[in-house]
């Protein structure tokens, strides 16, 4: 039985971090725009840096 | 490569290299709208239309950030909103707005403070509660699971006293904290004297979480901290569904502010112009309104004469020639020359604040309309109460049980009788139903929707826009040929009027601008020196042709200069399967009336052509409204399906009412259910699948309570333990969602029935 003593601190952990991680996505509103994510996923060219001239295109 | 999937998604114009003139569209000062960001960086908001898939996103945001000064541009997609940041110093707001249009999106500034924000923050603190639910609901059931095997091996009491404080320390706090949502609904509930579906979960909630902690205090057997924290979940769960079902419309209806978000262009005494918002104006100003720029105000022209677009108020296709001294709307549109308007409403009194005024009215009465869950639980609530009370006094006064283990007993029969079933039963059902409606092109916007549409009696259309498509299209018919289309049309390009741009669709890519130096006469046509002389595109009464009786429905006439003549005819086509969708309709036994605003010629003709035999033309708002209070009040339930502003407080008026996604913002944020595409279709289905969804509903109802008649007995006896309540729960929960599943096949099955 003292197993339980560090095996149930260690479940309620990564449970908690798991509740957390979830928390930090809400905040940092990443379930504001779920239709577009889906779109954006799909485009193969990385955002440039915005000094570049953009006609080297 | 964006470009061209833009261009084969999107209905809209992309036009690179040629000069667009933002400036006479939009007002020239939209200060109110700017966020400083910091000393040089400006960020504003817009409502983009025209953003119709994935294309589009990356379409606007590679144009602007390969603009010169932008800092970064976000696209929304779920909105339809962009937010861009730019430095001032290397650009401005027009700039902005004219690569948008050169993608062909149109963009309005709005301010953030505009749109409510207080919803999105709810959807999150639901979205919040959940998730710290079903953290606590994982671990306290992991702890719980341990507990049951512990009484059939070797697990001692002070074991199973850790573990049943472990899961106090768990579920208490997270009970507080997600619980929030059912106690504050119940608790404002009870004060105004009334019982919904949240009191008995709160009373059981309490109760259970309340029970075991005394149990575990005193080192007693059973805590049932388990049940009440996955009944909250289960219930958040179904809360979160019922919120999200709705999430989608709300944005919709924040894109109505659009139509108030523009500023005006005010002329000052000194002849100046002052740029202002809306609700600045002042009855008596002048205002300026430019070729294009929706009216914002409602007013009298004082100078000036031009076609005005006032389908989004009367929803009438053709505009109308207005000149000095006529009425215009806030929410028309100024077509052809620029507007110079006397202010006579403002703010409360404007025409659209009326319409705005008419639907709270009518808001108000529909909010009387109680669910089935809320009725249920009006009479559950009591019920439930009152037998655990029963039991309570029923084992201390009868049998000389411990008043400790009877208030136990008691509590359980709550615990097991709580509507976890019953709070799910209804948002399934819906998410379910609303999953597969969606597929159909059904946006449902209000939870009751669908149990308004079940019980509907009488349906009544409107003609623009609902029965019909809503544009004009060029008829194919003799008295033209190609060679006077490719004329008309490129000359039909220079102008803004509906029939004009009709022709100019309708010429599709043959279209050459062979002909310069078009110029517009308001109300009367279009004339240009071309090969041979002057050529002259409009009505027939200006070409002074003789009428012979044959003008059915706007028309165009192209005269050569050598007087030769050509007849465009259009007509607003009937929504391909509109007849067959009627038919069905009424084969089903519902009754069909159609009112339009339109005159009576037109809507004759249709209602002929769908065999309606009902119909009413040339109604106002408010005699819309009325027809439809007539009816309700004798007792019919109507539904009403209608896309204008002036349908506007009819919809909110019918038991349940329906807009096509072509509808002006201000009826698709009335509307319960918004349709999309070409197709009337959708109307019918959504009927269908809310009859499906109405038994489905009232089956799971049937399940729940049947579930409670099996469980109440053993409650009642004191023989539930934990094992079994959270058994029981569960089940019952899973048994009432797998039934709200079937209704993807039955709708399936249906289908091919129909």
């Amino acid at each position: 039985m003292s197993g339980l003593l560090y095996l149930i601190p260690i479940a309620l952990a990564l449970g908690f971090l798991g509740l957390l991680a979830f928390l930090w996505t809400l905040k940092s509103d990443q379930y504001d725009d779920l239709d577009g994510a889906a779109h954006r996923i799909l485009f193969d060219d990385d955002d440039r840096p915005l000094q570049k001239d953009p006609s080297e295109k | 490569m964006s470009e061209m999937i833009a261009g084969a998604c999107c209905p809209v114009v992309t036009i690179d290299g040629q000069d667009i003139d933002i400036t006479s569209q939009i007002p020239s000062d939209l200060t109110p709208f700017e966020e400083r960001v910091d000393e040089t960086v400006i960020r504003m908001r817009f409502l983009v239309d025209g953003i119709h898939c994935g294309a589009c996103i990356q379409t606007i945001e590679t144009a602007l950030k390969q603009h010169d000064g932008v800092k970064s541009s976000r696209v929304n997609f779920s909105t339809n909103r962009l937010v861009v940041e730019w430095d001032e110093t290397k650009t401005d707001v027009y700039e902005i707005l004219t690569v948008l249009a050169r993608k062909g999106y149109r963009g309005v500034p709005y301010s953030a403070a505009m749109l409510e924000k207080g919803k999105d923050d709810r959807d999150k603190a639901l979205l919040k509660a959940m998730a710290v639910a079903g953290f606590a609901a994982s671990n306290v059931m992991l702890l719980s699971v341990s507990i049951w095997s512990g009484h059939f091996s070797d697990m001692g009491p002070h074991t199973r006293s850790l573990m049943h404080w472990l899961s106090a320390l768990i579920a208490i706090p997270a009970i507080i904290y997600s619980g929030r949502v059912f106690f504050d609904s119940a608790i404002s509930a009870l004060k105004q004297g009334r019982t919904n579906m949240d009191v008995p979960i709160s009373l059981a909630v309490v109760l259970a979480t309340g029970m075991s902690l005394s149990e575990t205090m005193r080192g007693a057997d059973h805590a049932y901290f388990d049940s009440a924290i996955t009944l909250m979940f289960f219930l958040l769960v179904g809360r979160y569904l019922d919120h999200r079902a709705r999430g989608k419309a709300r944005a919709v209806a924040e894109h109505m502010l659009s139509l108030n978000a523009t500023a005006v262009s005010v002329i000052q005494d000194d002849g100046g112009i002052k740029v202002v918002t809306p609700d600045q104006v002042q009855e008596g100003d002048r205002v300026l309104v430019a070729a294009g720029e929706r009216i914002s105000v409602d007013g009298r022209i004082v100078a000036g004469s031009s076609d005005v677009d006032s389908s989004v108020i009367t929803g009438e296709s053709l505009p109308e020639s207005m000149t000095i001294g006529d009425r215009v709307f806030a929410g028309s549109m100024n077509l052809g020359q620029p507007l110079t308007l006397e202010v006579v409403q403002v703010g409360e009194s404007t025409l659209l604040a009326e319409i705005c005024r008419l639907m709270e009215h009518a808001e108000q009465r529909r909010a009387d309309y109680v669910t089935l869950a809320d009725r249920i639980a009006k009479a559950y609530a009591p019920v439930v109460h009152t037998l655990a009370a029963l039991t309570f006094f029923g084992w201390t006064l009868f049998f000389n049980m411990g008043w400790q283990q009877a208030l136990l007993t008691s509590v359980a029969v709550l615990i097991i009788t709580c509507p976890c079933a019953l709070g799910l039963a209804v948002p399934v059902v819906q998410v379910v139903a609303a999953g597969r409606l969606l597929k159909n092109g059904v946006l449902l916007k209000t939870g009751s929707a669908l149990e308004r549409l079940a019980k509907i009696d009488l349906i009544v259309f409107d003609k623009t826009g609902t029965l019909t498509e809503g544009n004009l299209e060029l008829l194919k018919q003799d008295s033209w040929n190609d060679k006077d289309l490719a004329i008309a049309a490129a000359a039909a390009g220079f102008s803004r009027h509906p029939l004009a741009k009709a022709l100019h669709k309708a010429a599709g890519s043959t279209v050459k601008p062979v002909v310069e130096d078009v110029r517009e006469e308001t109300g009367c046509g279009l004339i240009w020196e071309g090969e041979g002389g002057t050529y002259r595109l409009g009505s027939r009464k200006w070409l002074e042709l003789e009428d012979d009786g044959n003008s059915i429905g706007p028309e165009l006439w192209l005269q050569y200069p050598t007087g030769r003549t050509a007849c465009f005819k259009f007509s607003d086509q009937l929504r391909e399967d509109a007849k067959e969708v009627v038919g069905k309709l009424k084969k089903q036994g519902y009754e069909i009336v159609l009112l339009s605003g339109d005159r009576e010629s037109n809507v004759s003709l249709v209602a002929q052509q769908l065999g309606i035999k009902d119909w009413k033309a040339s109604c106002n708002p408010t005699e819309k409204l009325r027809f439809l209070e007539e009816r309700r009040a004798e007792g019919l339930n109507v539904a009403m399906v209608g896309d204008g502003l002036n349908d506007a407080p009819a919809l909110t008026a019918a038991t349940v009412s329906l807009s096509p996604s072509s509808a002006a913002d201000i009826s698709q944020n009335a509307a319960d259910v918004v349709f999309q595409g070409r197709l009337l279709k959708p109307v019918f289905e959504a009927l269908y699948v809310s009859k499906k969804s109405d038994v489905l509903v009232k089956q799971n109802f049937a399940l729940a309570l049947g579930y409670n008649i099996f469980t109440i007995p053993l409650a009642v006896m004191g023989f539930v333990t934990p094992l079994i309540a959270s058994l029981a729960m569960s089940s019952s929960s899973i048994v009432v969602i797998v039934n709200a599943l079937r209704l993807g096949w039955t709708i399936s099955k249906g289908k091919s029935e129909t």
